[in-house]
């Protein structure tokens, strides 16, 4: 257990301090192709506080976000309570280490924890897999709070695509544009939002038909960098779908912001 | 686009309601005030991005009044804010998330309220030449409305029920 903990701190280093290829190809696509000049300098900043954090090691944005952890098990690892407080051991590792701010509270008493745990803190989901791999995805307030999830009709079809661009419309420059959209369609209530933030894991170097219909009808709003204006709000829309009831249609929209921060360490034991 | 040099506090919502409560340890006047909970480690700001402003919207007003002449953060502000500033101050916009670059523009000077945790508290924190955009000026202008107005107008163009 001790080589989980380790990995999962290395993971979370790795995530806070180099931000994945495919965002930052991402970004520099769309700083290349932004004509005003605010909008440009915004990406131009983005882009060099990217390289400055990579160097110097240090953290790419100061919210460092909460836990959230994606665990692949091999059939001869047990699921028992030691895996969870490996992780969350590995989350307090992390929290000196690189550092993170201690980010994590009661929910009521707003009482801070110092170490980024608590209750259900690491979010820790498992699947089963042929390698034992640790992936984080650091998750900012910012973007979060942005997210929405609603409850459509079987018949309302034609208003996902509205529902999506709808929640860039309110959250407008709030989750730090541009954005990743993580969309979640089908599933049950809670299971739709795990969807949508699932997607977020997925690389953004390509978009199906759907998700870029989705990506280009948000860049229409013209929100661009920072909520300053510009093209590019969206920098991709990944969409997951699971089978749900016959009489629901649940759409969850977890909007994560450019600092798009994942990494996968594989364990070896 | 600005650039701003000198020293400004950091406020998140902790800090804004403490100061209302038992009054701003530092003298407001033409003081500037930074949304921002910063990454300190060893008395060194390692990161401090700015934070949603929003959520001060309605925590802002008396520190305009007690004299404060600008505000530091992104995504902008509500229409009461832009109402508050006019005559009187101005919203700067400080690339979100880019914790690094702010940093190394940034030094430590002091701290209020530690007690309120890292996030929390209020730096005293000194800025060399942090280059900025006014998000909102002193002359009712806002540019964040600007483009809601604008993407509202977008939006009902695509999606008209």
């Amino acid at each position: 257990m001790k080589a989980v903990s380790r990995s999962t701190c290395r993971a979370f280093l790795e995530a806070e301090i180099r931000l994945p290829g495919d965002i930052r190809r991402a970004i520099s696509a769309a700083r290349d192709a932004e004509t005003d000049t605010i909008a440009r300098g915004e990406l131009q900043n983005i882009l060099a506080n990217i390289d400055r954090a990579e160097d110097m090691k240090l953290p790419i944005c100061q919210d460092t976000g909460v836990p959230v952890v994606y665990i692949t098990l091999p059939p001869e690892i047990p699921l028992d309570q030691g895996l969870y407080d490996a992780v969350a051991e590995g989350v307090r590792q992390a929290t000196a280490a690189v550092p993170m701010r201690p980010n994590v509270v009661t929910p009521l008493g707003r009482e801070n924890s110092r170490d980024n745990t608590g209750a259900g803190m690491p979010a820790v989901h498992v699947r089963p897999g042929p390698r034992f791999t640790i992936t984080v995805l650091p998750k900012g307030a910012g973007a979060e709070n942005m997210s929405r999830i609603a409850m459509l009709l079987p018949s309302q079809k034609d208003r996902i695509a509205r529902f999506v661009v709808e929640t860039m419309l309110i959250a407008g420059g709030k989750p730090c544009p541009p954005v990743v959209l993580g969309v979640g369609i089908g599933s049950t209530f809670d299971g739709v939002a795990a969807l949508a933030k699932e997607a977020l894991l997925e690389p953004v170097d390509t978009m199906s038909g759907f998700e870029r219909e989705l990506c280009d009808a948000v860049n229409e709003l013209g929100i661009g960098p920072m909520g300053l204006g510009g093209k590019t709000t969206c920098l991709a829309v990944k969409v997951k779908t699971a089978g749900c009831h016959t009489a629901s249609l649940p759409v969850a929209v977890n909007v994560q912001c450019w600092a798009c921060r994942r990494a996968t360490v594989e364990v070896v034991l | 686009m600005v650039e701003l040099s000198g020293i400004v506090y950091t406020a998140r919502d902790e800090a804004h309601l403490r100061m209302m409560d038992e009054g701003i340890p530092f003298d407001p006047e033409g003081a500037a005030i930074f949304h921002c909970g910063p990454v300190v480690v060893d008395e060194r700001i390692v990161a401090a991005g700015p934070t949603t402003s929003a959520r001060m919207n309605d925590l802002s007003g008396f520190l305009l009044d007690a004299g404060v002449r600008a505000l530091v953060g992104k995504g902008g502000m509500g229409a009461g804010v832009v109402g508050q500033l006019k005559g009187r101050g101005v919203y700067l916009a400080l690339t979100g998330g880019c914790a690094a670059l702010a940093a190394s523009r940034m030094t430590l000077r002091g701290v209020y309220f530690e007690d309120l945790g890292m996030a929390e508290a209020t730096w005293i924190i000194g800025f060399d030449r942090v280059p900025l955009v006014v998000g909102i000026d002193s002359h009712g202008r806002d540019l964040y409305a600007e483009v809601d107005t604008h993407a509202k107008e977008q939006f009902k163009r695509r999606f008209t029920l």
